[in-house]
């Protein structure tokens, strides 16, 4: 079954739409069965059987009282409706985060993702990991969600409901998964080019799982002798990425600290791989065309030496 | 005026320039009618390439039959096309031609706005599709506009938009957006101040009725659009900052702006084709409309309702629980009227003898594939279930079900039904059925399988997306529907064509109609009528035909 059904949630807010959900679509499922019932039996009871009968049937003009029937009876339903949504659209809005709720700010970017967790003072890029909530220890998730540039939208459909990531226009969303796993998604608000590859993933881990990466996310990275890193120094590379405990400090793309521990690179539109990370350097457009990383034009001999430091950071 | 067209009756076919001439610097209000419709088709054509580009690309995942940026400009040059320069033209052809012929009048009451205001739209359209060629300016290779319809900011700033695409798109919209108030303007004037004697407001056909409701509703709607892209080129060009995020402007505020307009705008376009639905079904029931005050009521009623729902398209921006709960409110309430038309349009089938001919099968299968429109539009007014399938697949399939099987068939419906009294000729009924059947397949292959791939998570505005989420089989559904849809446009397109000269003769009033445009001679002269006619109720043609058993004698 497809990865993304929205129709098989495992995080509270995703489980009370599947309820509410599951009452709308029985309700106008009824409406459609007795209304088109109503159509079919019309359009072949009333049909003009003999082309040669030529009088005029009985000419109606209306009536009261079916008319009313059919005003009172919508506005019932749609009562009913309406209450059973204000309710879930309570229980979620309102929801006041709990002191154990882990906090990360989601930043949008053309065409990537960017996650940093202010507690554990933790930046990373393109994949998220939270941990597992379970009824003895609830521990829900809560996303702070910016623009850098232009509207974004995240959207796991298992997990939860899309919230938009507009510039100037901070919002919120939370999500409480009850089972581990790797559930996807990817933007779902137009922002440009690539907007089809912005692709979203997010692990929910254990707890003993999610404190490990926690602690392996924590670590500088080394600072070492490799021709890779001076390379990586001292081209354009510095001006956009962030590589913790060394020179390169910029902010315009995603953080690669801890690259190595990503399965995927570009958003997740390539596997972390030796052959898609150098195609990746070499030529971004042969992955993504229309990335906002430029193709640096480098020697085979500098390519290679800045894909094996790259491979080191872990 | 009268003499001058009998001057043109008898004289020999002129030069091809001459007459050339006379339809460009026409007042006629049906000539602007057929304007307008031909103008809108030669658009449908060009918007329909542009949607099977786009289904080609989806056909399989990682499809590469065009690059993203040229995914994106057909995406956003597809929807800006099919809304303001193929459904909006075309009913405002339709109420041009049809409104002053319903309610006895010459002519519109401002004919050189009207010419003007036609004018305005075609250069819009003119805009739009120079962007091709001079969306870079001096650069050299063209862009059209790669920011979707609702042209979300700051997408359309400076920064993000680089070029002049986006200047065309606004320059578009502005030029037809004056154009469309200058209709709904006059058409207003005309309803209000030109019925011919005895037709109070209650007696007006009900085309009439919702074409009066429709125009208040551009007034209101396209105008706030309209001021929208000033403000929009006015961020672009003289420092302003409405819309730029980055100088403290925000994007929200065009949100509100472009669905203040976006959705009013979906009335503007449906209410004209409950119109033709309204003067169609009774005909070939062979029944008056039942329960005319209420569908007037219901019309009024979506006017204003219509006015307060646009936020629906915004449940996913982050709006308060307040602003969404009163969202949800609004939006459902508008089901409320619009299905008291719908069993008001079933009851006026019940108990009548209906004719199957070409126009009455698009209204019927326009009736329930409404009703569907209609339901999956309150699943999406429920704002937590919107939280799911906003800006997905299902989203696209819900309007496209309520643009094309609730708008454009009945459309078509008008084309077939009122194509006799606009040529003289009548449409051929065996290809106008063949078109029927190819659209209809197409149509159900395509929308209904569209859901499905927005339930399982697929986000619209997406050049190609990854294998292994299921979506898969139902693209390819969705994008063999289009060959049967694209079959049946060309069907149709021939037909108006052949019939114009093959068809055969359509007389006065080849439906046993009603309504006063079929008391005139097909097509009708310059001038209308020669007398002005005077009605003593709904159905003058009725009480004419029935004079044992007039409509007056019950309204």
């Amino acid at each position: 079954m497809s990865p993304t059904n929205i129709f098989a949630p495992v995080s509270t807010p995703a489980e009370s739409i599947f309820g509410l959900s599951k009452f709308v679509l029985a309700t106008t499922a009824a409406i459609f069965v007795v209304v088109f019932t109503l159509f079919v039996y019309v359009v072949i009871r009333f049909r003009n059987k003999s082309r040669d009968d030529r009088r005029e049937p009985a000419q109606v003009y209306g009536s009261t009282q079916v008319e009313l029937a059919w005003t009172v009876i919508p506005v019932l339903i749609v009562i009913a409706l309406f209450l059973a949504s204000v309710r879930v659209i309570a229980s979620i809005q309102n929801t006041v985060r709990p002191a154990g709720a882990l906090e990360v700010i989601v930043t949008g970017h053309q065409y990537w993702w960017e996650y940093r967790y202010p507690a554990l003072t933790i930046v990373t890029a393109n994949e998220l990991h939270v941990p597992v909530s379970d009824p003895t220890h609830p521990m829900p998730t809560f996303l702070t969600l910016l623009s850098a540039d232009t509207d974004h939208s995240f959207w796991v459909p298992r997990l939860g409901g899309k919230t938009d990531l507009i510039p100037n226009h901070p919002n919120q969303m939370w999500i409480e998964p009850h089972e581990t796993g790797l559930f996807l998604g990817q933007c779902a608000q137009y922002c440009g080019t690539q907007h089809a590859k912005m692709l979203l993933r997010v692990y929910v881990d254990t707890r003993e799982e999610f404190d490990r990466w926690v602690h392996q996310q924590q670590q500088p990275a080394q600072n070492g002798t490799l021709p890779g890193q001076r390379i990586f120094e001292s081209t354009a590379c510095v001006n956009c990425h962030t590589i913790s405990g060394t020179a390169a400090t910029g902010k315009f793309g995603p953080d690669l600290t801890h690259l190595m521990g990503r399965q995927t690179i570009a958003a997740g539109a390539a596997a972390n791989t030796h052959e898609k990370l150098r195609l990746w350097i070499k030529n971004p457009d042969a992955i993504k065309p229309g990335s906002k990383m430029p193709a640096m034009g480098l020697i085979d001999r500098d390519l290679d030496a800045i894909t094996a430091y790259l491979e080191t950071l872990r | 005026m009268s003499t001058n067209t009998i001057v043109l009756s008898e004289a020999p076919a002129r030069p091809l320039p001459l007459r050339l001439h006379e339809w460009v610097t026409t007042v006629d209000h049906k000539r602007l009618g057929i304007l307008y419709v031909l103008y809108a088709l030669v658009f449908l054509l060009i918007g329909g390439v542009e949607a099977a580009i786009m289904r080609v690309q989806l056909i399989r995942p990682h499809n590469d039959f065009v690059p993203p940026e040229v995914f994106n400009r057909m995406f956003t040059m597809h929807g800006t096309t099919m809304i303001f320069f193929v459904v909006m033209p075309m009913v405002f052809g339709f109420g041009n031609y049809l409104v002053p012929l319903m309610i006895g009048a010459r002519d519109m009451a401002f004919p050189r706005l009207n010419a003007f205001s036609f004018w305005m739209t075609a250069l819009g359209g003119l805009f739009l599709y120079f962007s091709f060629l001079g969306g870079d300016g001096l650069y050299g290779a063209g862009s059209a506009p790669d920011v979707g319809w609702f042209a979300y900011a700051p997408l359309t700033s400076k920064t993000f938009s680089v070029g002049h695409s986006t200047d065309f798109w606004t320059l578009s919209l502005l030029s037809s957006g004056i154009g469309s108030i200058g209709t709904a303007i006059n058409l207003i004037a005309t309803i209000v101040s030109m019925r011919c004697p005895g037709m109070t407001l209650g007696k007006m056909p009900l085309l009439v009725w919702l074409n009066l409701v429709m125009a208040n509703l551009v007034i209101l709607a396209v105008s706030p659009l309209t001021a929208a892209q000033l403000m929009l080129l006015v961020d672009r060009y003289l420092g302003g900052h409405f819309f730029d995020t980055q100088a403290g402007g925000s994007a929200v505020i065009w949100m509100h702006f472009f669905w203040i307009f976006g959705h009013p705008e979906v009335y503007v376009l449906a209410l004209p084709a409950f119109a033709f639905a309204s003067e169609i079904i009774p005909v070939f029931s062979r029944k008056a409309i039942f329960g005319y005050p209420v569908m007037v009521l219901a019309t009024i009623a979506i006017g204003f309702i219509g006015m307060s729902v646009w936020a629906h398209h915004m449940f996913t921006i982050g709006m308060s629980a307040g602003a969404n709960t009163f969202f949800v409110l609004s939006t459902m309430a508008i089901a409320v009227p619009t299905g008291i038309k719908i069993f008001n349009w079933l009851a006026t089938m019940w108990g009548g003898k209906i004719r199957y001919a070409t126009p009455m099968l698009f209204c019927a299968a326009f009736l329930f594939q409404f009703l569907i429109a209609g339901l999956t539009g309150v699943t999406l007014a429920v704002a937590p279930f919107n939280w799911q399938l906003g800006n997905s697949y299902y989203v696209v399939a819900h309007f496209h079900y309520v643009i094309v099987g609730g708008i454009v068939f009945p459309i078509f419906a008008a084309f077939y039904y009122w194509y006799p009294k606009v040529t003289g000729k009548m449409c051929d009924e065996a290809l106008g059925k063949l078109h029927f059947l190819l659209f209809f397949i197409g149509f159900h292959l395509t929308f209904d399988f569209m859901h499905i791939p927005g339930i399982l998570g697929m986000p619209r505005r997406i050049y190609t997306y990854e294998p292994g989420r299921g979506w898969d089989i139902w693209n390819l559904i969705v994008s063999v529907g289009v060959a049967f849809q694209a079959a049946g446009i060309l069907v149709f397109a021939g037909n108006l064509i052949s019939s114009y000269f093959r068809g055969k003769i359509a007389g006065n009033d080849p439906w046993d109609a009603w309504t006063l445009e079929w008391s005139t001679s097909s097509p009708p002269a310059a001038y209308n009528f020669a007398v002005i006619p005077t009605v003593r109720s709904r159905r003058p043609l009725w009480d004419l035909k029935h004079p044992e058993d007039p409509d007056w004698r019950y309204e």
